[in-house]
């Protein structure tokens, strides 16, 4: 580490100490005012939650964890006189404390939130590219020296700490975001600049993400600077995390069209199907229709041609945006990945698994559209596709599957839980020209191929047998290929019966005679 | 039922045991002092580098032997009583244990050179070929910033490498008047030099070896503080690697009727003099060695095929060693070398040779090929990945220099959007060689296209 690179980490560190700090800053005063101007609050959920709220007004807090707690007292004791009273179709489901939070904080933030911008994020980010970009002086190849030694990419403390942060910062994203409001305020000004109205947690969230991919990418550009694959693949998970899932969405909305990101397919997208969103593209006309069908484009025609040709690495590792931060922000991470076959099993159980429940959710969901009916049997829909949106989109994408970046490998959703990446490895592994070439007798087994697989495959059990590798999982990152340091493996498309998919009896380079 | 004993859980071992077991009921032990399950010792520079941990490098899952019924056993073979198909186990208990078989595979391997040098076993001086060498040079390389590698070859370059990781400052010394020069021509033995440097390696070359003095300190144990060359220059340092080539590991058989001279020899059915004892790996010697073979070959592939092969005299039929096409490959910091055929450092008789370097000084090619047919003979590729099926096809098949270089996009094996270099040699070649004007074949992807 240069002293650069050295004032760099101590930036960032500085930049990221403030961010989390910011959550402190300033006071949550609720008035009248907030609650029937500045927030969405329904008309007749503003009379029953001002009639009990009145205590509050004017009470200042100092942390956003006890004002919301506070309010969303207030709102759970409306909700119980309603039950009481009978009033069961009045009772507030709305979640109305993250705004109300949000609208009552007041200070440093409210006041200045430029400043504070520029130093959390601001030198978060300068930080990050001074460390990153010193690299580039190093000669080009593969420099994983010290990965293992390293407490932060070998599961040390620095890596458990990191995770726990993640799942606590996902925790709280989904289930509490009135205490990250602070957050939010922040990212304000980006956000009515692009789509003309405030952030909310998932503005915040899309910006962290972008952010994350950019830097991080450019990070991997550096590093690969001698692999014009691993580049290229690099910017195109920048481009299309930036554009197409980042700043395109926001523009439609600011255009009052529906927020799409046009990338994104079912069944990762596993509520394209849900009445909101298919009312909402058919309530907008031309455009809304061509969202529509281009949505099922995606999966019934992209899917099976562009798998065949160039196997799933087409979306999974240089479109799709968790991959796309799989590989810039997970990168670090990919070696500590399991290989073991226990894990693979595991895999195929539960990956295929989660596409057996997204498909069977979806039917839920089509049938209660069409019919009008919630249940089939004695199963609601409903409970079925909030299942599905607890366990699967909040708990296994979010926080099992960025959470455990640092203690299980970068790809853990990708691996085990999406059920997009199940569909696209049938067609890869069944129907594809695209497989891991292994070059003759050259492997000597040194391990570097399975070891930096994030989607843990074995890599060295076929490379030193000589076949090929035809796996369902392999989203075709190249990494196996630019870290075999004898030059073994090569992603490779071409007819999909000249796969090898049987190891050699005799490997090239032994010319004794086949046995009949 | 037999039993069958190898003694070495290498490649050679392991491959040995894993192909009896497909094709037989045979009882199998492995047996080995070095390490419990197999590893690759290729990969022992990376446990050292931290790009992989010891775990990584076993190729098997440790449930894999059990699984398939070779038995393991951690020890010291002490003694071979080959008469009564016996062999002593010292497993580091009092009381050494007998072991009988019924057919004897030694897999022994090598050990590393050390030429008799003054101080040659002082502390801080080692070479590198066993886990047991890694654990030493994690121990020796400790808090220190200067060290000396003696030698020029391949494992030379990797302790340097290591050593680079760890902030030292590292002197090579060399014999020939370039890098590897015994092995490689001139411009590659020049270009790998050259990139040796760039690294901030002190490469001396024509500089060799003379003495390893110690501190004069007699009563800590004795370390070393530098070293001097023939040249009479002193250099300091902390640490000496020393990378002067590997032995077969034969010493232990000299009082046994097995028939050894630099290895083990053995016939083309891998058979010592014993009966039912045979030889592979990098322990071997050749009694007849193949055209173009060396008769001590200490390579990763070829161990393999030994065990392949010895494995099928074992449980199908009597089968002869019979590698194909010569090829190898190793990797010198960040360039990457593959060689096919024949490319001895200076061209022989009737041999002519092209050399093509890219312009950035990290990519190359030779072909060598015979003058009066002018069929292909050997390849050395660097910072560019060949097809190991095509080379071999072409260098098998007797392919004229003008064939391979029209049909050279056959053998392109680096990754999509890597630029592609056939034009330009093939460009090189007409001018070195006019007569043939070859025409370059086949299709250019289209990112080759679109950037020209
Ligand atoms: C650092 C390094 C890098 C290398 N890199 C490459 C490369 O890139 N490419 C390449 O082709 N080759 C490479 N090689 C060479 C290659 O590793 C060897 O050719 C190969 O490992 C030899 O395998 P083997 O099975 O013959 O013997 P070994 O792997 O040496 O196995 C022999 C085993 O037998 C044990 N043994 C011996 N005697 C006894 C006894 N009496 N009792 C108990 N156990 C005993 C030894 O302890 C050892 O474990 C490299 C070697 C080294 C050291
Ligand atoms: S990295 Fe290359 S040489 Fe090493 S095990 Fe994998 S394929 Fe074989």
């Amino acid at each position: 580490m240069n002293n650069i690179q050295k004032i760099g980490l101590t930036l960032f560190v500085i930049g990221f100490t403030i961010w989390v700090a910011t959550l402190s800053l300033g006071k949550y005063t609720l008035t009248e005012g907030i609650l029937s101007d500045t927030v969405n609050v329904k008309k007749e959920h503003y009379d029953l939650l001002k009639a009990k709220a009145e205590p509050m007004f004017g009470k200042s807090y100092s942390t956003a964890f006890e004002f919301s707690n506070d309010f969303s007292k207030i709102q759970e004791e409306v909700n119980e006189e309603l039950r009481k009273a009978e009033k069961d179709d009045q009772v507030i489901y709305d979640n109305y404390a993250f705004i109300v939070t949000k609208a009552s904080s007041e200070g440093p933030i409210t006041e200045h939130t430029f400043l504070w911008f520029w130093l959390s994020f601001g030198l978060a980010i300068v930080g990050a590219l001074m460390y990153i970009f010193p690299n580039n002086r190093l000669l080009p190849g593969i420099k994983n020296d010290h990965i293992y030694h390293h407490p932060a990419t070998s599961r040390g403390w620095i890596g458990i700490l990191l995770g726990t942060f993640l799942i606590a910062f996902y925790v709280v994203l989904y289930f509490y975001p009135q205490y990250i409001v602070n957050w939010v305020l922040l990212v304000d000004p980006i956000s009515e600049a692009l789509n003309g109205g405030p952030a909310s947690q998932w503005f915040l969230y899309g910006f962290l993400y972008t952010l994350c991919i950019l830097i991080m990418g450019i990070r991997m550009i550096i590093k690969y600077r001698h692999s014009p694959y691993e580049q290229i693949r690099s910017v195109s998970v920048m481009f299309f995390q930036t554009s197409f899932a980042f700043i395109i969405p926001e523009i439609l909305v600011r255009l009052n069209q529906p927020y799409f990101d046009f990338k994104n397919m079912w069944p990762l997208d596993y509520d394209f199907f849900f009445d909101f969103n298919l009312n909402e593209l058919l309530s907008n006309g031309t455009l809304g229709l061509f969202m529509l069908v281009w949505g099922i484009a995606l999966f019934v025609l992209a899917v099976p041609i562009f798998t065949y040709l160039y196997g799933k690495r087409w979306y999974c590792s240089w479109v799709c945006g968790c991959g796309g931060l799989a590989e810039t922000l997970g990168d670090p991470h990919r070696q500590l990945s399991d290989k073991s076959m226990r894990a693979w099993k595991i895999e195929r159980y539960m990956v295929h698994g989660v596409l057996a429940f997204a498909i069977i959710m979806t039917a839920f969901v089509l049938y209660t559209y069409f019919t009008g009916q919630s249940n089939i049997g004695p199963v609601s829909s409903y409970s079925v596709r909030a299942a599905y949106g607890f366990w699967i989109g909040a708990l296994f994408s979010g926080i099992v599957g960025v959470g455990f970046y640092p203690l299980m490998g970068n790809r853990v959703w990708c691996r085990f839980g999406c059920p997009l990446a199940a569909y696209l490895g049938l067609v890869q592994r069944f129907k594809s020209r695209f497989r891991i070439t292994t070059n003759g007798g050259q492997c000597i087994s040194c391990g570097n191929c399975s070891t930096y697989c994030e989607m843990g495959i074995d890599v060295r059990a076929y490379a030193q047998k000589g076949q090929d590798i035809v796996r369902a999982s392999c989203v075709g990152c190249g990494i196996c290929s630019a870290v075999c340091p004898r030059g073994v493996l090569n992603l490779e498309n071409a007819d999909p019966h000249s796969r090898v998919m049987v190891a050699p009896e005799i490997m090239t380079g032994n010319d004794m005679p086949k046995i009949k | 039922m037999r039993h069958i004993v190898i003694l070495g859980n290498g490649i050679s071992g392991i491959t040995a045991a894993r192909h009896i077991r497909k094709h037989s009921d045979d009882r199998i032990t492995v047996i080995s002092s070095e390490t419990e399950h197999f590893f690759s010792r290729t990969a022992l520079m990376y446990i050292y580098m931290g790009h992989m941990k010891y775990e990584h490098t076993k190729p098997y899952e440790d449930y894999f032997w059990e699984k398939n019924r070779i038995e393991l056993r951690q020890a010291w073979v002490s003694h071979f009583d080959f008469d009564n198909k016996s062999i002593t186990l010292d497993e580091g208990t009092n009381v050494p244990t007998e072991l009988t078989y019924d057919i004897l595979i030694l897999g022994v391997g090598s050990e590393s050179n050390a030429f008799g040098w003054p101080g040659q076993d002082l502390e801080g001086v080692q070479g590198f070929y066993s886990f047991q060498d890694l654990e030493a040079m994690e121990a020796n390389t400790e808090g220190i910033d200067r060290a000396v590698i003696v030698g020029g070859g391949l494992i030379g370059i990797e302790m340097a490498e290591m050593l680079l990781t760890r902030d030292i400052r590292v002197t090579m010394l060399v014999r020939e008047e370039a890098y590897w020069n015994g092995v490689l021509p001139k411009e590659e033995a020049e270009m790998i030099g050259r990139h040796i440097r760039e690294h901030g390696v002190d490469l001396r070359l024509e500089t060799e070896l003379e003495a390893i003095h110690d501190d004069n300190n007699r009563e800590a144990a004795l370390r070393v503080t530098s070293v001097t060359t023939k040249n009479g220059e002193q250099i300091d340092c902390q640490f000496v690697g020393l990378a002067v080539g590997v032995h077969p590991n034969v010493k232990q058989f000299s009082d046994t009727a097995l028939e050894t001279d630099k290895g083990i020899l053995v016939n083309e059915f891998l058979e010592t003099n014993i009966p039912d004892v045979y030889a592979i790996g990098d322990c071997v010697q050749h009694r007849n060695p193949l055209e173009d073979r060396k008769s001590v070959e200490q390579i990763w592939y070829t161990g393999r095929i030994m065990g392949e092969t010895v494995a099928r005299s074992i449980c199908q039929t009597r089968t002869p060693y019979q590698p194909g096409v010569f090829f190898n490959s190793a990797k010198f910091m960040d360039i990457e070398y593959q060689t096919y055929g024949q490319v001895p450092a200076e061209a022989p008789e009737g041999i002519k040779s092209f050399y093509w370097e890219h312009p950035g000084g990290k990519i190359a090619l030779r072909l060598n090929y015979r003058e009066d047919n002018n069929t292909l003979t050997g390849i050395n590729n660097f910072g560019m990945r060949l097809r190991h099926e095509v080379c071999e096809k072409w260098i098998k098949g007797k392919k004229s220099i003008g064939y391979v270089l029209s049909h050279f996009r056959d053998a392109h094996f680096d990754p999509e959007f890597f630029q592609r270099h056939e034009k330009s040699i093939v460009a090189a070649f007409n001018k070195h060689s006019p007569k043939h004007n070859v025409k370059l074949g086949g299709k250019a992807p289209f990112w080759e296209r679109v950037w020209g």
